[in-house]
C-alpha cells in the first residue's frame, strides 16, 4: 500500500485556520453526543408513554399509538431525515414555515433531535409494550383490586417491573441512538461524521480521520453499555428471576 | 352484604355466565366450587368489578358495581381479594407490598401503614420476613401475605380465588389455617376453592357451578348430606373418593 501515514495529523492547523484537526473532531464528537442525548430524552418520554398506551382499554388511544409506532418503524431514518427537513417546513403554515426556514435557532440540530427522538420513541414504543404484556395479567388485577386507579396501577405496579425487564433491549437502542446520530450530517448538522469528511477533503488523511472517528463512536456505545449495565444491576429485584411467573 | 342478580356474561358469543343469582350475608362464608371452566373465578371477579358483565345487577354493601357512576377503586378499596398466583408486586418489600394500598388508596401515613402491615404480618405469623421480597418466600408464606395485604385495607368482605390452587401440598395448611381463623373472626368471605375440608368446617353454604350457571346453592350441611343436583353428586364422589 502505497500511503502516507501521519498520525500526527490530528495536531496539525486546519488550512488557513488557527484550529487544529483533533478541535475539529472533538467539536463533532460533541455534537454528536448533544443530538444522542436530547434525542434519547425524547424518546424515552413519548416511546414510554406510546408504549403505555398500546396497552390501554381505551381502542381510540390504542389506536393512535399504533399509527404512531408503525410510521415511524416503516420509513428509513434518512429518508425522515429529509422529511422533517425540506417537506414538513413547507407544510406549516407561511408564517411559521418562514419562521422556520429563516430564523429558526441551530434549526439542523433541532430538526435532528426531532427526527432521531421521533424514530427512537416508535421502537421504545415497542419495548415497553412487549415488557408490560410479558408480566401476569394478574399484577394490573391486585392493583386494581387493592384500590388503586388505572393509572396508579401502572405507576406503581406495572412499570417498575416493565421497565426492568426492558433493560437489555433498551440498551442496544441507547447505543443505536448515538450509531444512528450520524445521519444528521445528511441535513448538515456538523456532527462528527460530518467533521470526519470535512477533515477528510482538507487533510488528505482519510484513513487515520476515520480510525479516529471509530474509535470514537465505539467509545460512546461502550460508555453507554456499561452505564446500562450498571443500572440493570442496581434496579435487580432480590429473588425474582426475569420471565418466571 | 353481596348481592348478584341474575348476572350474564358474554366473551364474544361464547357466554361464561349464565343468569347467576345468589346473595351473601354480613358475617357469612360462601364456598364455590365447580368443574374447571365453570365460571367460579369470573363469577367471583364480577363482585369487585376486575370483570365486566353484560346483564343482570352486582352490589356491594348496597352499592351497584357495574354502574358506569360507581367509583369503582373506592369500592374495591375495601373489598378485600386474594389471588392464585398471590400477585405480590415483587419490586416491593413485604412491608411495601402491605403499605402501598394503605398510603396510596385510604391516605394513611407511611409510619401507620408500615406499623399496621406489621401487625397484620405477625399475625399470618411472617414478622420476621418483613423486609424480604416476595420471590425470597415459599408459595405458602406469600399468599399468606397477600391475605395480609388485603386485610390492611380494613375489607368489609374478602374474595378468595382459589387461594391454594397453585400451592404445593404441604403449604396448603398454612393459608387454609389462616382463612379458617378469619372465618371464625366473622368476616364475610366469599371462597372459591376446591377445598372441601375447609368447606366442610367454616362454610355456612356451597354454591355450585357448571358451565357458567349456578346449580346448587345450599347450606353446608344439605350440600355434604345429599346434594339436589346429579352433577353436583358426581363432582362430589369424584373429588371426595380420594
Amino acid at each position: 500500500m502505497n500511503y502516507h501515514w501521519n498520525w500526527g495529523i490530528f495536531f496539525e492547523q486546519i488550512q488557513g485556520g488557527e484550529e487544529t484537526y483533533l478541535d475539529w473532531l472533538l467539536t463533532g464528537f460533541g455534537w454528536t453526543v448533544a443530538v444522542s442525548i436530547s434525542a434519547w430524552l425524547i424518546a424515552l418520554l413519548l416511546g414510554g408513554l406510546i408504549g403505555v398506551l398500546r396497552t390501554a382499554p381505551h381502542r381510540g388511544l390504542a389506536f393512535l399509538a399504533t399509527c404512531h409506532v408503525e410510521f415511524y418503524r416503516n420509513i428509513p431514518l434518512l429518508v425522515q431525515m429529509f422529511l422533517w427537513f425540506f417537506v414538513v417546513p413547507e407544510l406549516l403554515p407561511r408564517e411559521l414555515s418562514l419562521w422556520v426556514k429563516q430564523d429558526m435557532p441551530a434549526k439542523e440540530f433541532v430538526t435532528a433531535v426531532l427526527c432521531l427522538g421521533l424514530f427512537t420513541s416508535a421502537r421504545i414504543a415497542e419495548q415497553v409494550r412487549a415488557g408490560i404484556q410479558s408480566l401476569p395479567r394478574g399484577q394490573r388485577m391486585a392493583g386494581l383490586a387493592i384500590g388503586l386507579t388505572l393509572p396508579q396501577t401502572y405507576r406503581y405496579v406495572i412499570l417498575p417491573m416493565a421497565i426492568r425487564i426492558i433493560i437489555p433491549p433498551l440498551t442496544s437502542e441507547f447505543m443505536n441512538i448515538f450509531k444512528n446520530s450520524a445521519v444528521a450530517f445528511a441535513i448538515g448538522v456538523m456532527e462528527l461524521t460530518f467533521q470526519a469528511r470535512q477533515m477528510q477533503e482538507d487533510s488528505e488523511q482519510g484513513i487515520e480521520t476515520y480510525l479516529a472517528v471509530t474509535l470514537l463512536y465505539f467509545i460512546c456505545a461502550f460508555i453507554a453499555n456499561r452505564g446500562m449495565a450498571f443500572i440493570e444491576r442496581r434496579s435487580r429485584v432480590p429473588g425474582f428471576i426475569v420471565g418466571a411467573k | 352484604m353481596i348481592e348478584i342478580r341474575k348476572v350474564s356474561k358474554w366473551y364474544g358469543q361464547f357466554q361464561v355466565l349464565t343468569d347467576c343469582s345468589t346473595r351473601i350475608e354480613k358475617g357469612e362464608v360462601v364456598v364455590v366450587c365447580g368443574p374447571s371452566g365453570s365460571g367460579k373465578s369470573t363469577l367471583i371477579k364480577c363482585v369487585n368489578g376486575l370483570e365486566s358483565f353484560q346483564e343482570g345487577e352486582v352490589t356491594v354493601n348496597g352499592i351497584s358495581v357495574g354502574d358506569p357512576k360507581t367509583d369503582l377503586p373506592r369500592l374495591r378499596s375495601h373489598v378485600g381479594m386474594v389471588f392464585q398466583h398471590f400477585e405480590l408486586f415483587p419490586h416491593m418489600t413485604i412491608t411495601e407490598n402491605l403499605a402501598i394500598g394503605q398510603v396510596k388508596v385510604l391516605g394513611r401515613g407511611k409510619d401507620e401503614a408500615i406499623e399496621r402491615g406489621l401487625r397484620l404480618l405477625e399475625r399470618v405469623g411472617l414478622k420476621s420476613q418483613a423486609g424480604k421480597y416476595p420471590g425470597q418466600l415459599s408459595g405458602g408464606q406469600q399468599q399468606r401475605v397477600a391475605i395480609a395485604r388485603a386485610l390492611a385495607m380494613d375489607p368489609i368482605c374478602m374474595l378468595f380465588d382459589e387461594p391454594t390452587s397453585a400451592l404445593d401440598p404441604e403449604m396448603i395448611n398454612e393459608v387454609l389455617d389462616v382463612m379458617v381463623e378469619l372465618a371464625n373472626e366473622g368476616m364475610t368471605m366469599m371462597v372459591v376453592t376446591h377445598e372441601m375440608g375447609f368447606a366442610r368446617k367454616v362454610a355456612d353454604r356451597v354454591i355450585f357451578m357448571d358451565q357458567g350457571c349456578i346449580v346448587e346453592d345450599a347450606t353446608k350441611d344439605e350440600f355434604f348430606g345429599t346434594p339436589r343436583s346429579e352433577r353436583a353428586q358426581l363432582f362430589l364422589s369424584k373429588i371426595l373418593s380420594h
